[in-house]
Order: C-alpha cells, then structure tokens, then sequence
C-alpha cells in the first residue's frame, strides 16, 4: 500500500502568538513549531495501514519553509518512509492556492491513499485535504473519526452535529482525520536516529494563483475585567440574579 | 456581481438553525453590495424552505431529487456549483459546520474560487469582499480581501444574529445535479434524545479536571439540563484522560464555540481552552483556585468547592427558569 501523508508545520498551542513587526504575520520569536497535532493521527493512520497490508511505504509530504523539514524528520522517525518539501517561504491564506501545488505533487504518485489531518491549528483553513480529493478527481471521507478498509473499499465514521454520519467510497481515496481515529505512537531514539538516514526531497512548490490576502491582523478584543461574585454556595443567588438581570442569559 | 447566494442546511426535511445565520450573513453582504439573496435549499422532493423568506431572502431556489434527502457530497457540491454559475453571484455564502467544511472545499474547487472558512465578520472594501476569521484558535484576528469573484465564504455558527423580519421570499426550481457518486452516505446515527452540539449550542456547561473522575460529570450534565438545552464541554485534559468523547472538546484541538453563555466548572483556563470559548457572550467560572487564569477571562466567577457549587447552582437556575 503506497501512503502519502500530508503534514504542516505549525506553532505548539501551548504558545503565545504576537503579530509581527510588518502587520502582516506572526512574530516567530520564541515560538516553538511542532507537527500539527491532527496530522499525528494522519501519520500513524498510515503506519498502522502499511503495518497491516505487510508492505507498503509511506510518503510524508509537507509545504513550508526550509525548517518544514524538521516537522517532516518528526514523521520520518515515527515510522514514515521518506519526505517531500514542496518549499515556500510563506505560506498563502488562500487554501485553493496550496492545494493546487499538493495536487500537482501527488497527481501521479500512484498512492492508494491520502490522508491529511482535517484542519491546521494555525490557520484553521479546514479546507486543503478536500480540495486536494476534488483536484485529483479522488473520493474525500473529511474529518474521518473511525475507520475500516476492506479490499478497496473504504468505510467511514464522521462526526456531525448531534450524530454520526457513515460514509463509504472505494481507494484510492483521500481522507482527512480527526482526533479519536487512532493514538499516535511517540517516536522512539531508534527512530529518531533511523529518521536521519532518511531521504527528504526539496522542490519548489507549484502554489496556484493567490487570490485572498491578508488585509489586516488584529488582536482579539479584550473582555472587560470580571468579577468574583463571591466564595461558596453562598454566592450562588447572586450569581443567578446578574446572570437574569445584567447578562439577561436566563 | 452584487448578488449573494445563501447554501443552507437541513437535516430530515427541516432546515437547521445555522441555515438562518447563512442567509443573515448573506443579507448583510449583499445589502452592502447592493444586490439581491436567493437562498438554495438542497433536499429530498417536499423539503421545507417557508422559514427562509422571512430570514431574509430575497428569492428561495429548491433543488430536489430523492438522492439529497442526506448529505450526497458529490451530488450537493455540483449542484452548488450549478446554481452559483447560472446566477452569476459576487458571494456564496455556507455553514462552516459539519457538512459545509466538507461541502465548502468542493465548491471551491468547482467553481474555481478560493474560500474564506469559519469567517465570523463580513463587509466589502470598494466592492471586494473582506471576510474576517480568527486563527491560532482566536489568539489573532485575520481580515482577508478576496481579489476575484465570487468570494466563497463559510460562517461560523452562532455568529450572524437571524434577521427578525424579512422579506417574503418566492419559491423557484433550481437543477439538481446528480453525478456519479464517489462518496456514499450510508447511514446517520443520531445521538440519543436530541442533544445540542457544543459547537451550536446557545449554552455551554463545560467540565475540567477539577471533577476528579469521569463519574463525575452526571454534575455537568444535570447542570446543562437546568439550563434546558445547554451542551456539555469538556477540556482537552478531561477528553486526553478517556474520560468524556473528543466531539466535546473546546480549545485549540477541539471546538470553538461562541455561546451566549459559558460556565467553566473546574477548568483551569489553560491558554489553548481560553482560545476556543473566548468569544462566548457570558462566561462564568466556578473554581476552587482564585488565582485560575479562567477568571481573567469570566465576567462572573465562584471560587469554591465546585462539588457543594454546581448542584446548588442547578437548582437555583431551575427555579430562576421556572419563575
């Protein structure tokens, strides 16, 4: 089974984001990047399948700056094959425009599957996987939760709101992948050091027109200062009585 | 090219809340581009779409055929792309729910046109559409200028106000464009006695770690259930430890939710939690460490043993809400 898994480099959640000097970006002092927490469950989907088929390889392909290469060296030394960079120094709002470079880099790669995480931490764009699937001509499953593959044929657990919606297509297929798909495994030091031996191609990335700009960066805007209403049980009327009278929620 | 078009949403027949926001945040774009909404309704033969006249749209298009009784990926997104060309519009309008972040991208890609996702404000800027959205779950505000037409745009639910009263719309026949299906909906497993998803729900009773165990959250629920159809939240240390589903989740990795109310019961307010509710009309926080950084963020807080507070706290809200 030939696997490729789209991943992006993103900053850790835990970090705090300021906006740039320039207004148009974010300042990446002290900003510690990671591998962007839903494309974890994208790599050890692969794995996994690779795992069970017996056979296979798993292609880890990212589009970023140069330092996109340790985010691709962090899937390399869970267990993936080898890595393609697709290079950009920034990387355009306009998702259509990254998709189109991803689509032309995977067009005849040949893969039995695509698997994306279903949405970036940084800009929640939550669009490129499908788009991908829709530009190649592929069948898309999005923000996959469950899955079985049986010869070819794909079954499909989604989350939707108040429900589950089950869906089925046929490889090769793209999916997109949410969080209680599987627990990514950590990579251990044999695979940290194995992942150094292994081949990352650099290429230009082929980003299709750019059609959305930033127009602006802002800060969110503040809430007022709080209060405690008060200690206990004791302040609970109180507390019902602002939330009927003042926030008027009741 | 002043023109909107509203993609609403239904499910057995009956439109969805968010379909009202759709057509809200349609109206507001096209009153400032001096145009008209129609607003597509994609169902089965018989689908309801009376409520959307008075939710603001102009004219109503009904695209009916048997296969769109459930969400037919292919199917819905090529008749998207359909009505979007034969009308000629400046902006198409989604949900930036379940199905529109699946349906939106495939639009996109059909009609050639990029997507602004989870936008929570609309305006124009000498005729281009500026749809702006948060990233870093909230941490910054993103304004994007579209530079081509038509400027795809999916709306974050519980974010454009449903207009009171409208226009009264006309019903018209659209296409239903049925392909090949290469994604099949085979079944939707509804969730027990209608529950709210946390991402839409008008209140959030949200639970952290401070619950000690998974066992108790019956204290969530039942606090939800005074609110009367308030959704349970959960942190992401809660949701890693096993002990509520992932759909609950609100955070970066999670859901962001912008309710009118918030309660963080025993929820510390880690950075990537605050992004995710930040945005809720009322937060309330019940803790029993006053120095939470959830309380930066709350404009009502208890500091307290949440385990005497919550029960407590249910109970004053039912008699409030029966009174």
């Amino acid at each position: 089974m030939k696997i490729a898994v789209c991943v992006k480099r993103v900053p850790d959640t835990e970090s705090r984001i300021r906006i740039g000097a320039g207004g148009a970006g974010i300042d990446e002092a002290g900003v510690k990047f990671i591998l962007n927490p839903y494309d974890e469950y994208a790599v050890e989907e692969a794995l996994q399948r690779r795992e069970k088929a017996g056979a296979g390889e798993v292609i880890v392909v990212a589009l970023g700056p140069d330092a996109a290469q340790e985010t691709i060296r962090v899937a390399l030394a869970m267990g993936a094959d080898r890595g393609v960079l697709l290079k950009a120094d920034a990387i355009p709002p306009d998702g259509l425009a990254v998709a189109k470079a991803l689509a032309a880099e995977l067009r005849d790669g040949g893969y039995d599957l695509v698997l994306f995480g279903k949405l970036a931490v940084d800009d929640y764009n939550h669009q490129v996987g499908v788009m991908v699937a829709e530009l190649l001509g592929l069948p898309c499953i999005s923000s996959v939760a469950k899955l079985a593959i049986e010869g070819g044929a794909v079954t499909a657990e989604r989350e939707i709101e108040g429900g589950i919606e089950v869906s089925a297509c046929a490889l090769p297929a793209v999916l997109t992948c949410d969080k209680s798909l599987n627990t990514p495994r950590y990579p251990a030091l044999k695979g940290i050091m194995a992942a150094k031996k292994k081949p990352i191609e650099v290429k230009p990335a082929q980003l299709g027109a750019v059609r959305l700009q930033v127009a602006a960066l802002t800060p969110p805007a503040e809430r007022k200062e709080g209060r405690i209403v008060g200690e206990g049980v004791a302040a609970v009327p109180e507390l019902v009585r602002l939330l009927r009278t003042e926030a008027k929620v009741l | 090219m002043a023109n909107v078009l509203a993609v609403t949403e239904q499910r057995a027949g009956a439109l969805r809340k968010v379909s009202l926001e759709v057509v809200a945040a349609a109206r507001l774009l096209a009153d400032q581009l001096g145009g008209t909404v129609d607003a597509l309704v994609i169902g089965a033969p018989g689908v309801s779409a009376a409520a959307l006249g008075a939710a603001g749209a102009d004219r109503v298009l009904s695209a009916e055929h048997a296969s769109f009784a459930s969400y037919a990926p292919d199917g819905y997104a090529a008749t998207v792309a359909a009505a979007a060309r034969s009308g000629g519009y400046g902006a198409v309008v989604l949900a930036a729910s379940a199905t529109g972040r699946d349906l939106a991208p495939r639009v996109a890609v059909l009609l050639d046109a990029p997507l602004a996702m989870d936008v929570t404000g609309l305006a124009t800027d000498g005729g281009a559409v500026v749809a702006t959205r948060p990233i870093y779950a909230g941490k910054v505000i993103e304004a994007l200028r579209f530079s081509s037409s038509p400027a795809l745009v999916a709306v974050r639910p519980n974010t454009f106000q449903p207009a009171a009263a409208g226009k009264a719309g006309t019903v018209a026949r659209t296409e239903a464009v049925v392909p090949a299906a290469r994604v099949t909906v085979l079944e939707v497993k509804e969730a027990q006695g209608g529950v709210v998803d946390v991402a839409e729900a008008d209140v959030v009773v949200s639970g952290g770690r401070g619950l000690k165990g998974p066992e108790h959250f019956a204290l969530i629920e039942d606090l939800a259930g005074a609110f009367g159809n308030a959704a349970v939240g959960a942190s992401r240390a809660v949701v890693d430890a096993g002990w509520r589903p992932h759909g609950e989740q609100v955070g970066q990795t999670g859901k962001t939710v912008s309710p009118s109310l918030y309660v963080a019961v025993g929820i510390s307010g880690a950075i990537q939690h605050l992004a995710g509710m930040r945005t809720a009309k009322t937060i309330v926080a019940i803790n029993k460490d006053k120095d939470a950084p959830i309380f930066k963020v709350a404009d009502y807080g208890i500091v307290g043993d949440l385990f005497e507070i919550v029960p407590k706290l249910a109970e004053e809200i039912r008699k409030a809400r029966a009174g």
